[in-house]
């Protein structure tokens, strides 16, 4: 489903984030990138999005190679994977509802699929009574869970999380990875960057380490292990 | 179509929920369109105050008290023959004396001796050329044919040929400066309040530039993203012009009332009360041509994919 073949990623001011990494990811999977802080985690999902281009080498989503794609089918792609981030990236000036029916909106889908799609998104994640409030109403797990809401809204076949509890308590961390593992068995695949040990342990699913910019271990039912 | 509904609904909803921001916008797009307005009522009214003036500056003849009505009637003809000449208006004898009468008729002395005199005027023709340059053309004309008839034995029917050169070709120059200036001063003053009103619209769009890349990142093309902020400047560009309308109206009321007396050309009044639709349309177009040219271009550099 995902493949990355030898992707090297230097940015402008000669900061190597990857070096020659290759690794394939299968449909359904919960993959975890660990790493230390400046590892290369955030470019590796960036990279998926087409948010940043390799220096050297090709990613592949779904047999597609993502950074062949024209500009024009860039948009297409990105409403194909779910994406959550660490700072949250809701739209400040739209409620609950309105952050989430946007990606339905921009993608075109009908009025009613809005209707019957963004409530069962918003029972996921357990925000049904607040689909009225603005992002600045919200506290930050809750914040977090839209972006989630959001990212599954559309049905996609991956979810990509960067450090999506970065910026939580322990207790809404535990409920934001319980609503990834929700999701994840319901047959979408997940790949989560976290450096968050005890996240990790707890999972016991496929883990890939990166370390300044090389992957240094690919473990089945791995643990955090730096 | 059901995308133009969502740009539509959202543009809306964005602009009453950022209401500090559009309030901003709608306050300077509101100052550049009443300059547009000003300087479209200010043309106007130099224009039409030139015009007047030109229709004032013309070439008196007075003809020798005992020159016939039939020989002036043909120096007539032979003047509104003439290319350079716009008009020329006859007063027989009678009526410059009747005109004299009126002007001074306060003044018995005068009238008595008037009366003891009898008519001591000849007719008179008033010439207005179509271009107050064409002055010395006309002059030279009426020179060289007052030597071709004669009337009494001497050469030469015309009295006096009044006109005033000097003061002709000064407001010549005057008139020519006037509208350079005035066309360089709307150009200037044009430019100033564009570029202001594209800044700020650029500055509102900056703020939401995080906004612009969340939507990027979760897959929204560029025009969807683009839509609604167009959709904020046309409707800043169209509340802004019912604005500067409004304003104009007690502006063109004040100028109307400092210029009374000293001017006596159009009325800027009713010609604003006139001119309200053309004036309006060239507001509101205005308006959302520069809401929309401002929101694409300043939005286009956060858009890259």
């Amino acid at each position: 489903m995902i493949h990355y073949d030898k992707v090297s990623k230097v940015y402008f001011d000669k900061t190597h984030a990857l070096d020659d990494v290759s690794f394939t990811i299968e449909p359904g999977e919960f993959v975890s990138i660990v790493g230390h802080s400046g590892a290369g985690k955030s470019t590796l999902l960036k990279l998926l999005i087409a948010e940043v281009k390799p220096s050297a080498g090709n990613v592949f989503f779904e047999g597609v190679d993502v950074h062949s794609l024209k500009d024009r089918y860039v948009p297409e792609l990105r409403r194909r994977i779910g994406s959550v981030f660490q700072d949250f990236k809701l739209l400040p000036n739209k409620t609950t509802y309105e952050n989430i029916a946007f990606t339905m909106e921009a993608a075109g889908c009908s009025e009613e699929d809005i209707a019957t799609d963004v409530p069962h998104a918003l029972d996921l994640v357990g925000l049904t009574n607040k689909e009225y409030h603005f992002p600045f109403e919200l506290s930050g797990g809750e914040r977090q869970r839209v972006a989630i809401a959001r990212a599954l809204v559309s049905q996609p076949d991956l979810i990509i999380a960067d450090e999506p509890t970065g910026n939580l308590d322990p207790l809404t961390t535990h409920e934001v990875i319980e609503i990834l593992k929700k999701i994840n068995e319901i047959g979408t695949t997940v790949i989560l960057t976290t450096h968050n040990k005890g996240v990790i342990d707890k999972l016991g699913k496929r883990v890939i380490t990166l370390e300044k910019g090389r992957i240094i271990r690919d473990d089945k039912e791995g643990r955090y292990v730096i | 179509m059901i995308k133009t509904k969502r740009i539509l609904r959202a543009g809306m909803t964005n602009f009453w929920r950022n209401s500090a921001v559009a309030i901003a916008s709608i306050f300077v797009l509101s100052t550049t369109l009443f300059v547009i307005g000003a300087l479209y009522l200010g043309n106007a009214f130099l224009n039409s105050t030139l015009e007047d003036i030109k229709g004032r500056v013309d070439i008196s003849v007075t003809f020798k008290p005992e020159v016939s009505e039939d020989v002036v009637l043909s120096f007539k003809d032979n003047l509104e023959a003439l290319a350079e000449v716009e008009s020329v208006t006859y007063s027989s004898k009678e009526e410059e004396l009747a005109s004299f009468r009126q002007r001074h008729a306060e003044d018995t002395l005068l009238i008595q001796s008037l009366d003891e005199v009898g008519n001591p005027f000849g007719d008179r023709l008033a010439i207005l050329a179509t271009d107050p340059d064409k002055y010395d053309a006309v002059t030279t004309f009426l020179e060289r044919h007052n030597q071709e008839v004669g009337a009494g034995g001497a050469v030469g029917v015309i009295d006096q040929i009044s006109y005033k050169k000097d003061i002709v070709s000064k407001l010549l120059a005057i008139i020519n400066t006037s509208q350079t200036i005035s066309l360089a001063l709307s150009v200037i003053l044009g430019l100033m309040s564009i570029l202001v009103t594209f800044n700020t619209i650029s500055l509102t769009i900056y703020t939401a530039r995080e906004e612009i890349s969340v939507m990027r990142l979760v897959g929204a093309d560029n025009p969807y993203i683009r839509g609604p902020f167009v959709v904020e400047g046309v409707l800043a560009g169209v509340i802004a012009a019912f604005i500067a309308m409004i304003l104009l109206y007690p502006t063109v009321l004040w100028v109307r009332s400092t210029t009374t007396g000293v001017y006596g050309g159009i009325d800027l009044v009713s010609y604003y009360l006139a001119n309200f639709p053309i004036i309006f349309v060239l507001l509101i177009l205005s308006g959302i041509i520069l809401g929309t040219v401002s929101s694409v271009l300043a939005i286009g550099r956060y858009l890259k994919v």
